[in-house]
C-alpha cells in the first residue's frame, strides 16, 4: 500500500468520487419522494352529504366512510363551517356576505391510503347512503403516483448506472496499480505462492481502500448537503420544499457509504487481480 | 525426478514447440539441456513448472503427475523446483535478505525459520556479506547468486536454471556453473538450460540436446554436439 502511495490515493480519489455521486443523487431522490408524497397528502377527496341530513345524520355518514379499506381518514366540516372557510378564503369581499350555510352542504374531507386507487375508493364512496356528490381530482392523484414512479425508476436506474461507472472506475484504477506490481506477482507464482496468499495484500489493500473512501465520502456529503440544506431553506422564504434533515438519514447514508465503499474497493481488487493469477 | 513420456506441445497459432519428446531426469543428477533458440527449450521448462499443458503425452514432476494435477496442488508442486532465470527476476525494492526471505514468507515459513536459514543460504552462494544491499547495488553475477538462494532456500527436490549465465562474463559464469555443481553435490538435482558450448564443455555432465522439438542427443559424454549436426 505504501510503496504504490500514489495508485492507493488515486483509488481513493475515484471512489469518494463516485460515492458522493451516488449519495448526492439519493438524498435527491429521497426528498423528491418525501416532496410529492407530501403533496399527495394534500390531496384530499371531498365527500358531500345529502342537503336534507340535518347534523347528526350527516355526522352518521362518517362512520360509513371509516369502514372503507382505502380510507385513512374522514374529517367532518359542517356546512357552517364550510361558509366560514369559504368567505375567509374569498377575503373581505361585500359579494359573498350574502351566502347562508344552507347554500352549502355538510361533507367529509376523506384522505386516502393510495392514491392509486382513488377511482375504485370514489365508487364506493358513491355507494354510501346520503353521499350526494364527490368532488375527487383524479388526474391530480394520477399525476401525483405517475411522478412518484417515474422517480422510482430513474433512481434505480441511474443508481445502478452510477454503481457500474464507479465499479469500472475503481476496477481500472486498480488494475493500474496490480499492472505496476505484475512482476512481483509472476516470481510469487514462480516461487509456489497460492492464489489466497497473493490475494491477500491486495484484498486488505481493496478493504481500506474501501473503509477510507466511504467514510470520506460520507463526511464530505454531510457537509455538502447541510450547506446545501441551509441555502435552500434561506432562499424560499414560503417554505415550499422543506430538505430532510441529515440526522434523520444519518443511519441509513452510514450503511450505504459503507457497504458501497467495501463492496467496490474489495470486488475491484479481487476483480483486477484475476488475470494477473493466471500465470 | 523428471519423466517426459511422448510429449508433444502445440501452440494455438499451430506452431509445434515439441513433438513426441521422452526424458528421464532421476533424482540427485545434474544435467544440461542445449539447444539453439527456437528449438523447444523453454517450451520444456514451461510445461515442467505447469505454466503450460502439453497436447498429449505425459509428464511427473517429484511425483507430481502434470496430466491429473488441480489448479490448487501446482503451488506445491513448484515448490519442489527452485527455477533460476537469466534476467535474475529480483524484487528491486527488497534488500538481498528479503528478495531470500520472500521465498520462505511465501511458503508460510515462520519468522524464526527464516532468520535461521536465510543466512546459511547466503552464506551457501557466497553472499553472507551483502544481505542489506539492494539488487541494483550488485553486479550480475551476485544478482544471479541471489537469484539462486532463493531458489534454494525451500530446500526444493530440484533446481532448473533457464540460461543462467546468459547475462554474465565467462568467469563469473564459470562460478555460477560451478556453484550450482556444489549445489549438486549437496544431492539436488540440478537442469541447466543453455546454449553456451564452451561452458557445457567445461564439465563431464550428462547433456540432452534438442532441436526442431525433437530430442537429437542424449548422452553422459559431457559434450555439447555441433549445432548444425
Amino acid at each position: 500500500m505504501y510503496t504504490h502511495g500514489f495508485m492507493s490515493f488515486a483509488a481513493v480519489c475515484v471512489t469518494v468520487a463516485c460515492l458522493v455521486i451516488i449519495g448526492s443523487f439519493s438524498l435527491i431522490i429521497y426528498n423528491l419522494g418525501i416532496f410529492v408524497s407530501d403533496m399527495e397528502q394534500q390531496n384530499r377527496v371531498l365527500v358531500y352529504v345529502d342537503e336534507n341530513y340535518d347534523n347528526a345524520e350527516a355526522k352518521s355518514v362518517g362512520s360509513r366512510i371509516n369502514l372503507l379499506e382505502n380510507v385513512r381518514e374522514a374529517v367532518f366540516m359542517s356546512r357552517e363551517e364550510a361558509v366560514k372557510r369559504f368567505v375567509e378564503q374569498q377575503g373581505s369581499g361585500e359579494a359573498f356576505e350574502g351566502i347562508n350555510a344552507s347554500d352549502l352542504r355538510d361533507r367529509f374531507i376523506v384522505t386516502l391510503e393510495d392514491n392509486s386507487k382513488m377511482n375504485e375508493t370514489v365508487e364506493e364512496l358513491r355507494q354510501i347512503q346520503g353521499v350526494a356528490d364527490i368532488s375527487d381530482r383524479p388526474e391530480l392523484a394520477e399525476g401525483f403516483t405517475t411522478i412518484q414512479r417515474i422517480l422510482n425508476i430513474a433512481s434505480a436506474a441511474i443508481i445502478i448506472v452510477l454503481l457500474v461507472v464507479s465499479l469500472f472506475m475503481i476496477s481500472n484504477t486498480i488494475k493500474l496499480a496490480m499492472y505496476d506490481r505484475r512482476d512481483e506477482i509472476a516470481i510469487m507464482k514462480m516461487i509456489g505462492a497460492t492464489n489466497r496468499f497473493i490475494r491477500f495484500p491486495y484484498f486488505v489493500e481493496g478493504f481500506l481502500i474501501g473503509v477510507i473512501s466511504g467514510a470520506v465520502a460520507f463526511f464530505i456529503e454531510w457537509g455538502l448537503y447541510d450547506l446545501l440544506a441551509k441555502r435552500i431553506t434561506a432562499m424560499q422564504s414560503l417554505q415550499l420544499f422543506n430538505i430532510v434533515p441529515f440526522r434523520e438519514v444519518f443511519l441509513p447514508m452510514v450503511l450505504t457509504f459503507g457497504v458501497a465503499g467495501l463492496f467496490v474497493g474489495m470486488f475491484g481488487s479481487v476483480m483486477s487481480i484475476r488475470k494477473f493469477l493466471d500465470v | 525426478m523428471i519423466e517426459f513420456r511422448n510429449v508433444t506441445k502445440v501452440y494455438e497459432a499451430g506452431n509445434r514447440a515439441l513433438e513426441g519428446v521422452n526424458l528421464h531426469i532421476d533424482d540427485g543428477e545434474f544435467v544440461f539441456l542445449v539447444g539453439p533458440s527456437g528449438s523447444g527449450k523453454s517450451t520444456i521448462i514451461k510445461l515442467l513448472t505447469a505454466e503450460l499443458e502439453p497436447t498429449s503425452g505425459s509428464i511427473e514432476v517429484n511425483g507430481y503427475k502434470l496430466e491429473t494435477i488441480k489448479k490448487r496442488q501446482i503451488p506445491y508442486m513448484r515448490r519442489t523446483v527452485g527455477v533460476i532465470f537469466q534476467d535474475f527476476r529480483l524484487i528491486e525494492n527488497k534488500t538481498v535478505f528479503d528478495n531470500v526471505a520472500y521465498g520462505m514468507r511465501v511458503v508460510g515459513a515462520s519468522g524464526r525459520e527464516i532468520k535461521t536459514r536465510v543466512p546459511y543460504v547466503l552464506d551457501l552462494v557466497g553472499l553472507e556479506n551483502r544481505g542489506r544491499r539492494l539488487p541494483h547495488e550488485l553486479s550480475g553475477g551476485e544478482q544471479q547468486r541471489v537469484a539462486i538462494a532463493r531458489a534454494l532456500v525451500n530446500n526444493p527436490a530440484m533446481i532448473v536454471a533457464d540460461e543462467p549465465t546468459g547475462n554474465l562474463d565467462p568467469q563469473r559464469s564459470y562460478e555460477i556453473m560451478m556453484l550450482l555443481e556444489s549445489i549438486n553435490a549437496l544431492g539436488t538435482t540440478v537442469m541447466v538450460v543453455t546454449h553456451e558450448r564452451e561452458l557445457v564443455n567445461r564439465f563431464t555432465k550428462r547433456v540432452i540436446a534438442i532441436n526442431e522439438g525433437k530430442v537429437i542427443n542424449d548422452g553422459m559424454d559431457g559434450y555439447y554436439i555441433n549445432e548444425e549436426t
